[in-house]
């Protein structure tokens, strides 16, 4: 019988090692202190720089910090919408490199231009 | 009212006051006690620093800065002398010797209660902060209980502190809040630890953070740790501060507590793990 009640007041596991995790995190982010227009501006920074490669959709990105073994990771998940102009396929495919390598840097400019030229 | 008419920092007061007097003695200690997180500890660590610092002899002044929440009356068993309150004196409607309540059970022990029936906002800072700087001339110690949050209320409770004390429990979100709240402190109150409900078996087992995982964490000078103990909620229905007693671990505790806040180099109280034998939990539930 005592043995029984041993066993049923047992913990399964130790949980205060899950309660330094959780806390080393926590503070770790707390200490940070990143306010959120810093985070605002990075959302944008980084939308900026990956939307000359990709459409993304702006409405929809999470930006996170998560902790990553011992260190804090910023998570990012911009979801894309489309692959902007599919670089130079639909051109003919035999054509002089020189022509093709000029046609990048174009291509990868802002937003909508580049096709006007 | 001249309680009022006090502004400024307390050692300008204090030399100008020796200056024009010619008096040497010394103006008491404002300890704020706080945690940011509510439910921690705060009103119990209050009374019983309180009580166990009176019965050492020394002339003890508690506030209850929680205004809305009035408690520290109820833990002290003072709640039916309480005729004025911390707001009545601030707005001159009391005089402090009216509102200051003579403890029933330590010589030298007063409260001023705070205000049930008003919010925390009603406070003016400034009128707070000349309010325990008089204090300060007439007591050896001045603890002011802070109200859980880091808002008004909490700062109004430290606005005439000069210390701190912070009590934390051994769980992840009191350590968070302890580690803002000293943030906010900042260097100026030497901040120190009160580790308050520790399950030393909890601790052996591995379910609960330890004495020295908090300390790492927050990296303050440890004043003592106090287990949970169910005397704790036993005198608080009383409302007998457990400080009163002179044997048991975590009267003990408090008087060691006391010790270390009065300059006495005293090791910091600690928890130990001890089994209960079957007698013992016989015996300490029928006391209850």
């Amino acid at each position: 019988m005592i043995e029984f009640l041993r066993r049923f007041f047992a913990a399964p596991a130790p949980s205060a090692n899950t309660a330094k995790e959780r806390l080393r995190f926590v503070l770790m982010t707390d200490h940070l202190a990143l306010g959120p227009e810093i985070v605002e501006a990075m959302k944008r920074d980084l939308v900026d720089v990956i939307s000359r490669h990709v459409e993304v959709d702006r409405e929809k990105i999470e930006v996170t910090f998560e902790r990553q073994d011992r260190a804090v990771a910023l998570l990012a998940n911009i979801p894309i919408l489309s692959v902007h102009r599919p670089n130079p396929p639909p051109a003919p495919p035999v054509r002089p490199r020189r022509k093709r390598a000029k046609r990048r840097p174009a291509s990868a400019a802002p937003a909508e231009p580049a096709a006007a030229t | 009212m001249h309680v009022l008419s006090q502004t400024g920092d307390a050692p300008t007061t204090e030399t100008q006051r020796r200056a024009t007097t010619g008096e040497t003695t010394k103006l008491g200690r404002a300890i704020v006690v706080t945690s940011g997180k509510g439910g921690v500890g705060k009103t119990t660590t209050t009374a019983n620093l309180g009580t166990a610092l009176a019965q050492r002899g020394a002339r003890v002044a508690l506030i209850d800065a929680d205004i809305g929440l009035r408690n520290l009356d109820i833990v002290l068993g003072l709640e039916n002398r309480v005729h004025y309150h911390l707001l009545d004196v601030l707005e001159e409607s009391a005089t402090l010797d009216d509102a200051l309540v003579p403890d029933k059970h330590s010589e030298g022990l007063f409260l001023l209660a705070a205000a049930q029936a008003r919010e925390k906002d009603e406070v003016d800072t400034d009128k707070m902060r000349a309010l325990v700087a008089s204090l300060r001339e007439r007591f050896d110690y001045v603890i002011i209980d802070s109200p859980a949050g880091i808002e008004k209320g909490f700062k109004n409770a430290v606005a005439g502190a000069h210390e701190a004390i912070v009590v934390c429990t051994p769980e992840v979100s009191a350590v968070r809040d302890v580690d803002r709240v000293v943030g906010l402190l900042g260097n100026r109150f030497r901040p120190q630890l009160v580790i308050n409900r520790v399950r030393p078996q909890m601790v052996k087992k591995g379910a609960m953070m330890s004495v020295e995982d908090v300390e790492a964490f927050l990296r303050l000078p440890l004043l003592g740790v106090i287990a949970d103990e169910p005397q704790i909620i036993v005198t608080a229905n009383r409302g007998e501060p457990i400080a009163l007693r002179h044997e048991g671990q975590t009267a003990n505790a408090y008087h060691a507590i006391a010790a270390r806040v009065a300059g006495e180099d005293v090791p910091a109280p600690r928890v130990e793990f001890k089994k209960a034998t079957l007698f013992e939990r016989i015996f300490r539930g029928a006391k209850a």
